[in-house]
């Protein structure tokens, strides 16, 4: 019986995580934007710099209509913007926090596990795109569609040459492999992944595929209501899993200078939030790529970036062996 | 494994037997519905349903390697390119009237054959051969690494060229001549396109 109330708390917590992160992550998202192109963003909501402005929008969300365009086919337009959040919630079950088994589920293959169900939001986008019966949202669906299929592949290598340092697909077998040495040593990887994460969430610089300027908000142009809120939800979501698992393949997860013992889920916390606030910062910083320049960044210098990596992985690993 | 049945009997089957055949009927349900559907996207779409109760399968046999490959390529990649070409045409919303296909005869035959097939030769291999659950695990992904660049190097070498002549095939065929290469190449060095002519005048 220990063991179901074992597994019932872990995925509680789990989910507990899932429901708060995203939008701690939302809120200083509206904040930091706002700071960062000199004005305040909501301050009255609540009281203090306006911390209750989420539950407004939460509210404004759920009173609105939800619209279903007539000419749209219905069952899978509803069902789109479930199929894009729930991934990122199955991959929070697999990414460890600390150590000692501070994991929802430690899996045999926890890499392949997290990049394949992450690739899987996706579809959410392409459902969303094609059953608007929209030209716009086709429009966003097919350039998601080729975003993902550009950016998958630098991101698998990159995370192929961590596994190959450490020798293990589990994301808790990574950590305990960390040395503090190999983050010079896999941070040509490091950043791939961060940027095709960036690219796969569709975040600025890569927000081609909801390009406001040119397809209205792409995919999503014909949602309302809860259903976008999920959408937007998704997003911040995918902000926390790319963060977290960047901090863990990239940056040693629990590891940190002291407080190894008791601290362990502290630092993992820290670089996600540093790691996050760095996806904020970019989104004010650069403008949007074009399409051309999108795809040219995947296949002539991430793709070989990660080539690189691996040989020079390799090459590391043969030495000290040896 | 073991090969001894004993205290194993189709009469009294576990938990984890019910559920694998549960989900086999419904990954059965949803590749029929894959083939008979008459509109194109959810015909993709539940192509995803049906590969995903593959991965499913495999997870309750133990191979979760396997599985998670299962998803990474065919549900993240392969239906993602599917889903790509098929809005690319303007797969329209609805029922589409050319969606049948006059091999289909030929092809239930084709399907029966080769699931025949398949059954007789897994059953032919595996008889009352159960997974004892208790002991390592068999489709691990160091027991599968371990296999894979020992036993079977030679096959998973001679598919991956087989892979890079396809690569190499796409390359080819995908290269424009004569007069589009010149456009292609000023596109290239990020001069204006030449305005080509509108197939599509609405």
């Amino acid at each position: 019986m220990s063991d179901a109330l074992d597994i019932a708390l872990r995925l509680l917590a789990v989910f507990v995580v899932f429901l708060v992160f995203p939008l701690v992550i939302g809120q200083t998202e509206h904040k930091v934007m706002a700071h960062m192109q000199g004005r305040l963003g909501p301050m009255y909501a609540g009281g203090f710099h306006g911390w209750a402005q989420l539950v407004a929008d939460g509210v404004k969300f759920a009173q609105k209509e939800d619209i279903v365009p007539a000419g749209a086919d219905r069952r899978i337009f509803q069902l789109a913007p479930a199929v894009a959040l729930l991934p990122y919630l199955l991959v929070l079950v697999a990414v460890p926090i600390g150590p000692h088994n501070a994991v929802g589920q430690d899996l045999d293959a926890g890499i392949f596990f997290v990049l394949a169900v992450m690739g899987v939001g996706v579809l959410g986008s392409l459902m969303a795109g094609w059953a608007s019966a929209n030209k716009f949202s086709l429009l966003g669906g097919l350039r998601t569609a080729a975003q993902l299929l550009a950016y998958e592949l630098p991101m698998l290598l990159a995370a192929a040459s961590v596994a190959m340092a450490a020798g293990t697909l589990s994301l808790p077998g990574i950590l305990e492999a960390f040395h503090w040495w190999w983050v010079p040593w896999q941070i040509v990887g490091g950043i791939v992944f961060f940027v095709a994460g960036l690219a796969e969430l569709q975040r600025p610089p890569f927000d081609m595929p909801v390009a406001d300027s040119e397809i209205i908000f792409g995919a999503y142009t014909e949602y309302t209501g809860l259903r976008f809120a999920l959408f937007l939800l998704a997003e911040y979501a995918g902000i926390v899993v790319l963060s977290a698992l960047t901090a863990v393949l990239f940056l040693g997860g629990w590891h940190g200078p002291f407080g190894a013992d008791g601290l362990g889920w502290l630092w993992t916390l820290v670089k996600t939030v540093i790691l996050a606030f760095g996806v904020i910062w970019l989104r004010v910083t650069y403008p949007r790529l074009r399409e051309d320049q999108l795809q040219k960044l995947a296949w002539t210098v991430l793709i070989p970036l990660s080539l690189a990596q691996i040989a020079l992985t390799g090459v590391v690993k043969v030495v000290i062996s040896s | 494994m073991t090969l001894a049945a004993t205290g194993h009997g189709f009469l009294s089957p576990s938990g984890v037997e019910i559920a694998f055949v549960l989900v086999g009927i419904a990954t059965l349900g949803a590749a029929l519905l894959t083939v008979t559907t008459r509109q194109l996207v959810h015909a993709a779409l539940w192509l995803v349903v049906a590969l995903g109760g593959i991965a499913v399968e495999y997870l309750l046999l133990t191979a979760e390697f396997i599985a998670w490959v299962q998803v990474l390529i065919y549900v993240g990649s392969v239906v993602v390119l599917l889903l790509f070409g098929l809005m690319l045409t303007k797969a329209p919303i609805g029922r589409s009237p050319d969606a049948d296909s006059g091999n289909r005869w030929a092809a239930l035959t084709v399907a029966l054959a080769a699931a025949a097939a398949l059954v007789w030769v897994v059953v032919d291999a595996f008889r009352a051969t159960w997974i004892d659950l208790d002991r390592a695990v068999q489709g691990s992904t160091e027991v599968i690494g371990r296999s894979l660049f020992q036993y079977w190097v030679l096959p998973f070498e001679a598919l991956s060229v087989l892979l890079l002549a396809a690569l190499v095939g796409a390359i080819v065929l995908s290269r424009r001549t004569g007069e589009g290469r010149a456009a292609a190449a000023a596109l290239d060095n990020g001069a204006a396109p030449a305005p080509a002519p509108r197939e599509e005048q609405r």
